[in-house]
C-alpha cells in the first residue's frame, strides 16, 4: 500500500510501449520512414497527455519526470520573466523538488514566500493574498499532498494569483489520474505532470506550458520539445505515458470511487481498532487513494518494519525523504509535535488493492502497535 | 539485526530497578530506558524500553544482552562500535541508534552509583 513512492506499470502501457524498445527504434528526428514513426507516436502520445487535463497537444512537453517538470516550471519562469519581479509564493508543504528549487533560486536573488496551511494541511488564502504582491513573478501550490493527502483549493489560488497579474503553477503530481483537473476551467498557466503516478513507466514526466509562455530552457542541445527541452526523446517513456493518461482518463472516475471505499474502511478500521491512533489530513478533501494515520508513543520505521514482515508494504514519509531521519515537513507544517510525526505512517493505495487486503491490514495493526506500545518507554503522560 | 528486532531480548522494565538510565529524546525519534540489578558490582538482571526504529530496538536488546553478567567497570566498557560490531555492522545513518543503546547502559550504572553516594567521573 505504497503506491505513490512506486506503481507498477500497467499491462495494456507496457505492450504499447514494446515495439518501441525493439523494432520502432527511430529517432523522432530523423526523415525516414523509422524516425516518421517515432515521431507520431510522441505526437499520439502529446494528444493523449494533454486530453486527460483538457489541454492543447502543443502545450505539453515531456520531460524525464516530475521533479525535471517542477525545475523547469520554477526555474525556467524565475530566468525568464525576472524583469516582472523577483518574488515566488509557494505553499509550505510543496514537494521536496519544489522547495529545494526554491532554495535556490533564493540563492539567485529571488524572493520565497512559504504560505501556511492549516492543521488539516489546507492552505490559507488569506494569508497566500497577503503574500503575493506586485513583484510577484510565480504562485506555484500542489494541487494535493502526497503524504497527507489533503486537495489544495487551487481554482481559488489561481484566481488569486491572477488578480496580481502573477503566473500560476500546479504541481500535479499525485493528483493527475485520481481527481478531474482541467487546466481551463481551473486557471493553470504551468501544471507538473508525472507518468509512474498513473501507471506509466518511471523516468517520464511532463509539463503543461499554457499557450503563449515562454520559459527558459534548462537542457540545451537540438531544440527538441519545442526548444524548450533538448535532447532525443524518450520514446517508449512517452509512448508509455501516452497510454497511461488515456487509461486514466477512461477509468479515473469508477477507480477513485472504488479507492474512496477501500481508504474509508481503512481509516475507520484502523482509527475504530488501535486506541490513540488518528487521522492526518482532511477526512472528506482528501485523495480518494491516501490515508495518513498516526500512532501515538511509537515510531513510524518500527512499525513498517513490523508490517513489512506481514507482508503489507508501507510508508512513514515521503519515500524521498525516508533517507533522512528528519520528520515529514509536511507533517510539522499542519502543527504535529516532532514525536508525532515520526509515528505516523502513510498508506498510498492502488488499482491492485483490494477489500481483503485491506481487511487483512485492519486485523493485524491493533497487535503490532500494541506489540511496540507495550517497548515504548513513552506514556500518556509524558506526551501532554 | 531483523531478527533481534522482531524478537527482542529483555524488553520490559524492572520495577524496583538499581539503576536506570534514559537517553534520547521522542522528538528526535529515538529514546530509551534501560533498567539494571545489580548484585555483588555484577549485573543480574536488565530490561530496556525503547522508543524508536528498528535498528534502535535492535541495538537495545544487543547492549542488553552484552552488559547482562558483565561487572559494572566491564559494562562501562561496552562501547558504542562493539554494539554495532555484534550486530553485524550498522548503516551510517543508523549508527546513533547505537550509540544511544550504550549511552543509555552507562547511565544507568551511573544512576546506580549515584544512587550508592560513590563519585561519578562524568565524561563526554
Amino acid at each position: 500500500m505504497d503506491y505513490a513512492s512506486g506503481s507498477p506499470v500497467d499491462e495494456r502501457v507496457l505492450e504499447e510501449m514494446m515495439p518501441y524498445l525493439s523494432k520502432y527504434f527511430g529517432n523522432p528526428s530523423s526523415l525516414h520512414s523509422y524516425g516518421f514513426k517515432a515521431l507520431d507516436a510522441i505526437k499520439n502520445a502529446r494528444m493523449r497527455v494533454g486530453s486527460l487535463i483538457g489541454a492543447q497537444p502543443e502545450e505539453i512537453v515531456f520531460t524525464s519526470g516530475a521533479t525535471e517538470a517542477n525545475n523547469l516550471a520554477l526555474i525556467g519562469t524565475a530566468a525568464r520573466y525576472k524583469n516582472r519581479g523577483s518574488r515566488i509564493v509557494i505553499s509550505n508543504i510543496e514537494h521536496i523538488s519544489v522547495l529545494n528549487v526554491c532554495k535556490e533560486l533564493s540563492r539567485q536573488g529571488f524572493e520565497i514566500k512559504y504560505a501556511p496551511v492549516d492543521n488539516e494541511g489546507i492552505l490559507n488564502l488569506d494569508i497566500l493574498k497577503e503574500l503575493i504582491d506586485d513583484k510577484t513573478v510565480l504562485v506555484s501550490v500542489m494541487s494535493a499532498n502526497g503524504e497527507i493527502g489533503t486537495i489544495q483549493p487551487i481554482k481559488k489560488v489561481a484566481e488569486i494569483a491572477h488578480d496580481r497579474k502573477a503566473l500560476f503553477h500546479t504541481d500535479a503530481t499525485v493528483a493527475v489520474g485520481k481527481i478531474p483537473l482541467d487546466v481551463n476551467e481551473i486557471g493553470i498557466d504551468l501544471m507538473t505532470l508525472s507518468s509512474n503516478d498513473i501507471y506509466g513507466p518511471k523516468g517520464v514526466g511532463a509539463l503543461y506550458i499554457r499557450k503563449g509562455l515562454r520559459l527558459k530552457p534548462l537542457i540545451i542541445g537540438g531544440g527538441q520539445e519545442g526548444g524548450i527541452r533538448s535532447g532525443t526523446e524518450n520514446v517508449p517513456g512517452i509512448v508509455g505515458m501516452g497510454k497511461a493518461a488515456e487509461l486514466a482518463k477512461v477509468e479515473m472516475n469508477g477507480e477513485a470511487e472504488r479507492l474512496t471505499r477501500l481508504r474509508d474502511r481503512l481509516i475507520k478500521g484502523i482509527l475504530d481498532s488501535v486506541p490513540e491512533s488518528y487521522l492526518n489530513g482532511h477526512p472528506i478533501h482528501r485523495l480518494p487513494n491516501n490515508a495518513n494515520i498516526r500512532f501515538s508513543y511509537i515510531e513510524g520505521e518500527s512499525l513498517l518494519l513490523s508490517l513489512d514482515e506481514l507482508g503489507v508494504y508501507l510508508s512513514s514519509g515521503s519515500a524521498c525523504a525516508a533517507k533522512t531521519l528528519e520528520p515529514s515537513h509536511v507533517l510539522l507544517a499542519i502543527g504535529l509535535k516532532h514525536e508525532e510525526a515520526h509515528g505516523s505512517l502513510v498508506f498510498t493505495l492502488g488499482k491492485y488493492n483490494t477489500e481483503e487486503q485491506i481487511d487483512y491490514v485492519i486485523k493485524q495493526m491493533p497487535g503490532v502497535v500494541k506489540r511496540l506500545r507495550d517497548m515504548s518507554p513513552l506514556t500518556p503522560k509524558e506526551l501532554m | 539485526m531483523l531478527e533481534l528486532f522482531r524478537n527482542p531480548k529483555n524488553v520490559g522494565e524492572i520495577p524496583d530497578a538499581d539503576g536506570v538510565g534514559t537517553v534520547g529524546n521522542p522528538v528526535c525519534g529515538d529514546m530509551m530506558t534501560i533498567y539494571i540489578k545489580v548484585k555483588d558490582d555484577k549485573i543480574v538482571d536488565i530490561k530496556f524500553k525503547t522508543f524508536g526504529c528498528g535498528a534502535a530496538i535492535a541495538t537495545s536488546s544487543m547492549t542488553t544482552e552484552l552488559a547482562k553478567g558483565k561487572t559494572l567497570d566491564e559494562a562501562m566498557k561496552i562501547t558504542r562500535g562493539e554494539v554495532a560490531d555484534e550486530l553485524g555492522g550498522l548503516p551510517p545513518i543508523k549508527m546513533h541508534c547505537s550509540n544511544l543503546a550504550a549511552d543509555a547502559l552507562h547511565e544507568a550504572i551511573k544512576d546506580y552509583r549515584r544512587k550508592r553516594g560513590e563519585k561519578i567521573e562524568e565524561s563526554g
